[in-house]
């Protein structure tokens, strides 16, 4: 019997055992189905979180100054002193004292209230350098970010976040519009493109004006030099830690500090946050994996059984076929093509299930599912090796009965 | 004679064993039935009339003794070989017909050719061929389930032919009909066994015996040397 024969005869038993063979398939089907979407949404979620992370500015330090503390001796939080100034930045800055800083943007900040006519919006404006959208990983989705000379010369321009445009723009062209802060009136040059929320943080609703425009005319404070956060851009992720060693040196010699642990700023790096995010994502892919896996183990104990039941109600077939002259061979091959054929079949389905949900959930809850192909294949091979072994493993045991006793079996 | 013996049963015994109880359900059968003959084997159920069609079939294999087929000792054969034999030289019909039931009858006849290597073309031709020498020839596209009991046993009937084996092989053909069918039935053994062939039924009923030209009797794992048929059947054989 060639093998053409064997297919066609496979085939023929498929058909004519219809419903045990739509269940068998619809077993390996679910189970490959849900094994790719729980490693995809599991990869999804990764991705996401890690994208999220990244969106807080990539190879960042921050630094914040330090505690003061009082003539009582009483330490106030960090961040109320007001030791970091603009020439601290400028200093980090310089590529000679620090070589693996890529790009310095200092920023101070308050709440005002910003007015378009009668409508007005409340958000906090940011004083900062030209090198803000590069440090932070902004985007502009409208205009332009201002240039050095509107740094230099303190010019009455303003960037806002795209929440911020929709407030007091609606959902007009906001770029080239002008807006006043406290009856001094500004143009807005530029919107920029969303990014979402971190922590409590909305990014999206700021505005953002040259840090001379921002000292003159909106700071609040009596020490219009100082700063309230130095963001630092390392050259790369794996300059970081030079980065943050020549960012401490260099400020402690500007502030005439001799003692780190005396220092009055602080240094932060995301490295931490992001090391932490990264494990909390892989142990939840570890979880996921193993929920896949169980799904896998029970679609395969499902297949397993149709197909020892299967095989079991077909030993009278299997003994009247080989007193035909069906040899013990013929038999193994017809009923791996029948258990490969139905494994494929699911096998195929199931893949196209999966990847079809993976692609238009998404849409539907908000979150992303990667496929991984890895995973995919993973689970095709174990669903049809299940099928495989347990279809072809029971069916050559009767083959090598005598035609007698498979013929008696009920 | 002994080159025209198609089955020859030396001594043969039968021990079925389940754990400690053994029980030997043929204790030495000698047995040669020629060429062209027409056989009965004749016996109450539990005689080893079955145990006897299993080993005359390569069904089951001898515990001890010698068989041939057509001069072949097949008594030490494995699974492979006695496969090999069963396909070439016997054609089996059963008492339940054992035809598949997703099949149409043709696809049913040629399933032993396909086994022997058969090309496709000329198993339909042969399977055509062999259901209309059974009175099929208009039901070849029915399956099982549309022909009634002794259509059924007439495709089996024809699929046991088709491979023109050595040795036809009955196991209560007619157990599962009615009488008329049983008739019908027992009509086409007779023509086949008028075209030349080797014809073994293996019945429990006497009057099915008496159409055969020889009666052989089991009782108790033995053949008896004089067939004891009931008084009126024996005498008109």
């Amino acid at each position: 019997m060639s093998w053409g024969e064997t297919i066609r005869t496979g085939l023929a038993a498929i058909r004519s055992h219809a419903m045990r063979s739509v269940l068998t398939i619809v077993g390996i089907l679910i189970g490959i189905a849900a094994v790719i979407l729980t490693v995809g949404l599991g990869l999804g979620t990764q991705k996401d979180v890690s994208e999220s992370i990244s969106s807080l500015g990539s190879n960042l330090l921050i630094v914040r100054p330090g505690s003061v503390t009082s003539s009582e001796g009483i330490r106030g939080g960090f961040g109320s002193s007001t030791s970091l100034t603009l020439d601290d930045a400028a200093a980090l800055g310089s590529a000679v004292a620090a070589p693996d800083i890529a790009d310095v943007a200092a920023e101070a900040s308050t709440s005002v209230s910003l007015e378009n006519g009668d409508t007005n919006w409340t958000t906090t404006v940011t004083g900062t350098t030209t090198s803000w959208p590069q440090v932070r990983s902004r985007t502009l989705l409208q205009g332009e970010f201002f240039s050095d000379d509107d740094a230099e010369a303190g010019a009455n321009v303003i960037v806002l976040g795209s929440e911020t445009a929709a407030e007091l723009f609606g959902s007009a062209w906001a770029a080239g519009r002008s807006l006043t802060i406290d009856s001094v009136t500004y143009e807005v040059i530029g919107v920029l493109a969303e990014q979402g929320s971190s922590d409590d943080t909305n990014l999206d609703d700021l505005a953002v004006v040259p840090m001379a425009t921002y000292s003159a005319q909106i700071s609040t404070s009596t020490t219009g030099a100082s700063v309230q956060t130095i963001y630092i851009q390392a050259t790369a992720q794996d300059t970081l830690s030079a980065a943050y060693q020549e960012a401490e040196t260099l400020l402690l010699n500007l502030h005439g500090i001799t003692d780190a642990s005396a220092a009055d700023f602080s240094i932060s790096s995301q490295d931490a946050l992001v090391s932490t995010a990264t494990a909390v994502y892989r142990t939840l892919t570890v979880l996921l994996v193993g929920i896949a896996a169980i799904a896998l183990l029970v679609g395969g104990i499902g297949v397993m059984n149709i197909m020892l039941v299967s095989v079991t109600e077909r030993t009278r077939e299997i003994g009247l076929r080989k007193a035909l002259g069906a040899k013990p061979f013929a038999i193994r091959r017809q009923f791996l093509v029948e258990a490969t054929t139905l494994g494929l079949v699911g096998g195929v389905l199931g893949v196209g299930l999966g990847v079809t949900l993976a692609l238009a959930l998404p849409t539907v809850l908000g979150s992303s599912i990667v496929v991984s192909w890895p995973a995919v294949f993973g689970a095709l091979a174990v669903a049809v090796g299940i099928g495989v072994v347990f279809g072809v493993y029971p069916a050559t045991r009767a083959a090598k009965l005598a035609p007698v006793d498979a013929l008696r079996a009920e | 004679m002994a080159e025209a013996a198609v089955i020859r049963l030396d001594n043969v015994r039968k021990v079925y064993s389940s754990g400690e109880i053994e029980c030997e359900a043929l204790r030495g059968v000698s047995l040669t039935i020629d060429e062209g003959e027409y056989v009965a084997v004749v016996g109450p159920s539990g005689s080893g009339k079955s145990t006897l069609m299993n080993i005359l079939g390569c069904l089951d294999v001898a515990t001890e003794g010698r068989y041939e087929i057509a001069g072949e000792d097949v008594s030490q054969m494995d699974e492979v070989d006695l496969a090999e034999v069963r396909g070439r030289r016997i054609g089996f019909v059963f008492q339940q017909f054992n035809l598949l039931p997703a099949m149409s009858a043709w696809r049913n006849v040629e399933l032993p050719l396909s086994y022997a290597g058969v090309g496709p073309a000329e198993r339909k031709r042969r399977a055509v061929a062999a259901l209309e020498s059974v009175g099929l020839g208009e039901k070849l596209g029915n399956r099982p389930g549309q022909l009634s009991g002794g259509q059924q046993q007439r495709v089996a009937i024809a699929r046991a032919l088709v491979t023109e084996p050595t040795l036809l092989l009955a196991d209560e053909p007619t157990g599962n009909l009615d009488s008329a069918s049983a008739r019908e039935i027992l009509d086409v053994f007779d023509q086949v066994h008028r075209s030349g062939r080797t014809v073994v039924l293996i019945t429990h009923d006497w009057d099915v015996a008496r159409r055969t030209d020889r009666s052989i009797e089991v009782r108790d794992g033995m053949i008896l040397e004089r067939p004891q048929a009931p008084a009126s059947q024996a005498d008109e054989s």
